[in-house]
Order: structure tokens, then C-alpha cells, then sequence
């Protein structure tokens, strides 16, 4: 119960009224990052979503809910490939709504991530396919706040590259989130990390998908060989050509 | 099947003989594989297979993934996403249920590019033009809903701007909007009636098919040189074809498995390609995408929807770009009577020519100008590219066949394969 009024209190210093764009449209600055699921034989890197999923919890969380993504997933071929216990221990950290006892209560392993605290804040289970950019947009638009501020009425926007002028403030900083693998922790590492984190809780399937595209287009690669040798020879008499 | 002298099939065994006085179904089927077949047929004629296909492969994987999906408007967006994360295998069947309706377009834009060039509408065709335009029609309707399905931004609000055009039609307009609706908006009954209709369409559509097919072996195929192949014996009518089974069957599946490796390339590693970020996030009535886009395979006609800006005496812009974009697709229906020139193929039409591949041009580039804000250059581009599409089949198809002068057609199929692959000089051993 604790955690979840820490959490509201932390929501509520951020909470920024005013009106959000919702929409992939964008048009802003969207730089390109190196990531390592790019490309046809790109895969998740392992210790990166590991990292990403401690950013979320550690920062994003605070507003940002993953509502269509269960604790359980995280133990699943192709993500982060948390152990069970450690997946149970992660779901700790989190509070879920109980129907049934009509209250809050530590979640599970079964449980899905709990949606957003806050209303402007949207959810970021699909963030990563719902922008023109994926994850490069979400890279992007953390690493280029430009220190700006600005008041309009009752509500502060700061100045963002990628977004123009956002109501969320800038929410990491060097060193605001410590790995216990000591990778290293400035913004820009950070946001690659939580932004690898988002691609997987969007497509927690692309490393399947990319598997069974391969062999896919392999087989139907060969198959299409065979019946061009087929064809070939079976119009050889027609066409009065050798076989 | 008729017009063509072919043998037919004869009941041999005693069960087939029992089997065939009660139900010639062995006949029917032997019959339409082996139905002769021009035998110079080129690659454009491969997409009929592809469409098959792509039927075949929507139902199958919309009928499983209807198992998993609810059409309600709270759980839709979910159930979407339950598919992908949870079904075993669902991310692959969505993917492949997504993409599968760009290559059934893809493939029904060549087919129908073909029959243009070719002037297979022409008689005795018109029958299997027509019902193929139904087909394209009926398709448009059923990827329109489908679309609608997973209830995203993109699907809730391409569906309000589409029904909302029935609305522009004066008079009784809102009534029809409000009867496709379900009400006064887009909502739980649009999505409910969508998904019955898209789950019903496609069997109306292999219906259809069948028809189709029927109508063609029935006038045998149209090919490359528009020439008919001889009827007056078996003898000559054999030099001018080969049986479907083999020749076109694995000439077809060929094309088919090349093109399903291309298609497994995009579903395996660009799924998202074709489609609009937009439609990953929840359908929300109270906040409108900067920029509505239908799918890249309605673009050119949502151009053309979009082109007319002006009223013309009491009609209003936008009940007349209805009319346009409707009629476009209605006027290419009446190509078989728009078309007076004698010879059936482009081949030997110079002039002719130039015309189809503009219009060819004039298709991709209302595809472009459908997909851009309707600002700047974009309004007078889609007005010239409606101009020439209707310019083409009501102007140019009905005078071209006057004053064009065209080139010597050969004699025969053979003829014309004969000078492709030339008999051998000495007689085969």
C-alpha cells in the first residue's frame, strides 16, 4: 500500500496538466541508434532488456503503466530471460488491482504490469510499434530534452527535439539507476537500454517471428528451386528445347 | 467444359462407372485440370493462382484467429494483443492474416493490370471481367472491415470518414450512414455488424470465384497474342494448347512458392512495413490522428475521393468525389463496351500502348497522392490523375479503336509460339 502512495506521490510531482498529442505522427527529430535486434538476424541482447526492465521499473513506472505485458513474459525464450524466482521478485515491486479482494495487493508472476498512474501518461506496452520511429523515437526522445521550460497557465512543458515541447520532465539523469552488471549508466545508456526494454514488451514475439521467417523463406527458397528444375524440364518437349 | 474440342473424361474401373451415372464428381474435376490451355501463356498469368491462394490462406487464418478475438469495443483492442502474446502461434497468424490482405492486393492489381493490357474484358469475356470487378469490389469491403477490427486509432477513424461519405449522399444519405453504423456513430454495433460481415464476405467471394472460373473455361483463356485458339478439330485446337495439369499447374505453383518466399520475408522480418503505427494504439473517439490514411491499397482511390474540391451546380464536393471514387472502379467494369478496337491484345496496339502504361503511371501516382495531407500540390495531382483515369476508358478506349492503326496479328497461337521456339530443323528422333 506504501509503495503505490510513494508512487502516486511521485506521480503527482510530475503530474504536468495541459494538453498531450497523442498520435504517431510526430515529425520531430528521431535519431538512429545501433541496436541489436536491427536487421534480419538481429537479436534482443539479453543483459539490455534485463537493464531496461530495472529503468522502467526504477523511473518509468512512476506514471507509465505496461498493461497488456504479464510478469511471466519476462521468463519467456526471446526477452529478458529473467529466472522464475526472479521474475517473482521483480512482480514484488509492483502493486495490482485484486478484483475479487477489491483492493491492492503485491502482484504476481501471472499478474500483468499495472497501467498508468497518471491519466496523461500513456501506457507503454506497444509505445515502441504505436510511433513512427520504435524504439529509435523513444531513444531519441529521451536523450534530447534541451534544458528549456516553459510555463503555459498552470502547466510546464519542457523542450524536447523529438516531441516539441512535452509535459513530462526530463526523467533520467547520469547515474539515477545503478546495474548490478555496472554497465554504464548515463542518460544516453540508460534510454538505449529502456527503449530495447519497450521493443520487447511491443513485439515480444520478433525473435520467434524473425526465426520462422528464416526458415520460411529458406524452405520456400529451395521449394521454389525444385519446381523451376520441374518446370524447366517438364516444359523441355513443349518448348523443343534439351532438358 | 464447352468450346474447346478436348477429350473428356471416360469412367474406366467399375467404381468409377458406379461413382459417375450417380455423381460425376471425378468428371468435373478432371475435366477443369485438364482443360486445354494456350500453351503461350506468359508469367502475368500466374496471378490467378496467387489469388487463390490468398483466399484460401485468409480464411484459414481469420477462421483461427476469430477463435481468439472478441468484437467488442472494450476487449477488441485487447484480444488483438492476446493473440500476439499469448495464442500459440498467434503473432503468426495476425501477421500473416495482415499482411496476407497486401499480397491479395498486390495480386489482384497485376491480375487486373493484366486483363487490361491484354484485352481479356473483351468478348466473349465480359461475363468474367464483370464478375471479377464484384470480386474486387466485394474485397474492398471485406479488407475495410477487417481493418476496423482491431479497433485502433486508424480503424476507428478510417471507418468514420468512410461511412461518413454514404452520409454526403443527399437525401437519403444519413439514413444509410446511420443503418452501415448501427447508430449515430462509430461503436459497439459498427464493430459487431463489421465482423459478422467481414467473417461472411469471403465465402460470397469463393462463390464468386467459382463463377468466374466457370466463365472462362467455359470462353477458354484469353493469352498474350488475344488470338483464339482454333475449335474446328481436337487436332489443331491441340496445337494451340497444353492440359492445364501439368504444364500450368506447376508452372503456377513455381510463381506461387517464389512469391510466398518474398511474402515470408515481409511477415518474418518487416511485418509492420505496409502498415500504420497509428493503429497500435487503442481507438479513442475524443482524440483525432493528425493525418487519416486508409491502407496503402485504397490510397489511389481515396485520391480520387479526395480530388474533387469543388461544387458543381446543387452536387457538393464531397457527395461527388463519392460518385468519382465509385465510378472509377464502375467505368472499368464497362471496359468490355468502352473498348472499339477490333484486336483484343496491347501487343499489337502501338498507340494503345502508351495510354495503358500512362494509366499504369497515373495508378501509382494517385497511390502516392492518397497517402499525402491533402495540401499544396496534392488536391491538383489527384484531380489530373481522376481526369486521366476516366479520360481512359471514356475517351481513349472508345476512340483509340477508331484511328489507331494497329500491327499484324499472327495467325494462330501456334504461330505465335512457333517463332518463340522454332521447330527443330530436323525431325526428332
Amino acid at each position: 500500500m506504501k509503495r503505490r502512495m510513494l508512487k502516486n506521490i511521485a506521480a503527482a510531482a510530475t503530474l504536468v496538466l495541459g494538453t498531450t498529442a497523442f498520435g504517431a505522427g510526430g515529425g520531430g527529430e528521431i535519431k538512429d541508434f545501433d541496436f541489436s535486434f536491427e536487421g534480419v538476424f538481429g537479436k534482443f541482447d539479453q543483459a539490455q532488456l534485463q537493464r531496461g526492465a530495472q529503468v522502467y521499473q526504477e523511473v518509468c513506472s512512476a506514471c507509465h503503466g505496461l498493461e497488456l505485458v504479464a510478469f511471466r513474459t519476462l521468463h519467456d525464450w526471446g526477452g529478458p530471460g529473467f529466472t522464475n524466482d526472479q521474475v517473482k521478485a521483480f512482480a514484488e515491486n509492483f502493486e495490482v488491482y485484486d478484483v475479487e479482494q477489491d483492493d491492492f495487493r503485491t502482484a504476481g508472476a501471472n499478474d500483468k504490469f499495472p497501467p498508468s498512474n497518471l491519466e496523461n501518461a500513456p501506457d507503454l506496452s506497444l509505445m515502441a510499434k504505436a510511433r513512427v520511429g520504435g524504439a529509435d523515437y523513444i531513444a531519441s526522445l529521451l536523450t534530447t530534452y534541451t534544458g528549456e521550460e516553459i510555463e503555459s497557465g498552470d502547466s510546464f512543458f519542457y523542450g524536447n527535439k523529438t516531441y516539441g515541447n512535452i509535459a513530462m520532465a526530463p526523467p533520467l539523469s547520469d547515474e539515477l539507476v545503478e546495474f548490478a552488471d555496472g554497465a554504464p549508466n548515463d542518460v544516453k545508456h540508460m534510454s538505449e537500454d529502456v527503449a530495447a526494454f519497450l521493443m520487447w514488451t511491443a513485439e515480444p514475439k520478433m525473435m520467434h517471428r524473425k526465426r520462422i521467417g528464416f526458415v520460411g523463406v529458406t524452405f520456400l527458397s529451395l521449394l521454389a528451386l525444385l519446381l523451376y528444375l520441374t518446370n524447366k524440364k517438364l516444359w523441355a518437349d513443349v518448348k523443343r528445347k534439351k532438358a | 467444359m464447352a468450346g474447346i474440342p478436348h477429350d473428356s473424361y471416360k469412367p474406366n474401373s467399375n467404381a468409377e462407372k458406379w461413382l459417375h451415372s450417380r455423381l460425376p464428381v471425378a468428371g468435373l474435376i478432371y475435366d477443369t485440370l485438364m482443360i486445354p490451355t494456350p500453351k503461350n501463356l506468359n508469367w502475368m498469368w500466374i496471378w490467378g493462382i496467387v489469388l487463390a491462394f490468398c483466399l484460401v490462406l485468409q480464411i484459414v487464418t481469420g477462421i483461427v484467429l476469430v477463435m481468439h478475438y472478441t468484437p467488442h469495443v472494450d476487449m477488441a483492442f485487447e484480444s488483438v494483443e492476446h493473440i500476439m502474446r499469448d495464442v500459440n502461434g498467434g503473432y503468426g497468424l495476425r501477421y500473416l492474416h495482415m499482411n496476407g490482405a497486401s499480397l491479395f492486393f498486390i495480386a489482384v492489381y497485376a491480375h487486373i493490370f493484366r486483363g487490361l493490357y491484354y484485352g481479356s474484358y473483351k468478348a466473349p469475356r465480359e461475363i468474367t471481367w464483370i464478375i471479377g470487378m464484384l470480386i474486387y469490389l466485394l474485397m474492398m469491403a471485406t479488407a475495410f472491415m477487417g481493418y476496423v477490427l482491431p479497433w485502433g486509432q486508424m480503424s476507428f477513424w478510417g471507418a468514420t470518414v468512410i461511412t461518413g461519405l454514404f452520409g454526403a449522399i443527399p437525401g437519403i444519405g444519413p439514413i444509410i450512414q446511420d443503418w452501415l453504423l448501427g447508430g449515430p456513430a462509430v461503436d459497439n454495433a459498427t464493430l459487431n455488424r463489421f465482423f459478422s460481415l467481414h467473417y461472411l464476405l469471403p465465402f460470397v467471394i469463393a462463390g464468386l470465384v467459382i463463377v468466374h472460373i466457370w466463365a472462362f473455361h467455359t470462353t477458354g483463356n484469353n493469352n498474350p497474342t488475344g488470338v483464339e485458339v482454333r475449335r474446328t478439330s481436337k487436332a489443331e485446337a491441340q496445337k494451340d494448347t497444353v492440359p492445364f495439369w501439368p504444364y500450368y499447374v506447376i508452372k503456377d505453383l513455381f510463381a506461387l512458392v517464389l512469391i510466398l518466399a518474398a511474402f515470408m520475408a515481409l511477415v518474418g522480418w518487416a511485418p509492420n512495413m505496409l502498415g500504420h503505427p497509428d493503429n497500435y494504439i487503442e481507438a479513442n473517439p475524443l482524440v483525432t490522428p493528425a493525418h487519416i490514411v486508409p491502407e496503402w491499397y485504397f490510397l489511389p482511390f481515396y485520391a480520387i475521393l479526395r480530388a474533387i474540391t469543388f461544387d458543381i451546380l446543387f452536387l457538393d464536393a464531397k457527395f461527388l468525389g463519392v460518385l468519382a471514387m465509385f465510378g472509377s472502379i464502375a467505368i472499368m467494369a464497362l471496359a468490355p463496351w468502352l473498348d472499339t478496337s477490333p484486336v483484343r491484345s496491347g501487343k499489337y496496339r502501338p498507340a494503345f500502348k502508351v495510354f495503358f502504361w500512362l494509366l499504369v503511371v497515373d495508378f501509382f501516382i494517385l497511390m502516392w497522392a492518397g497517402g499525402q495531407p491533402a495540401e499544396g500540390i496534392v488536391p491538383l495531382v489527384s484531380l489530373l490523375g481522376t481526369i486521366y483515369w476516366f479520360g481512359y476508358f471514356m475517351v481513349i478506349l472508345p476512340l483509340l479503336g477508331l484511328f489507331e492503326k494497329t500491327k499484324p496479328v499472327p495467325e494462330t497461337i501456334e504461330a505465335d509460339f512457333d517463332s518463340k521456339y522454332p521447330p527443330k530443323a530436323t525431325p526428332a528422333e
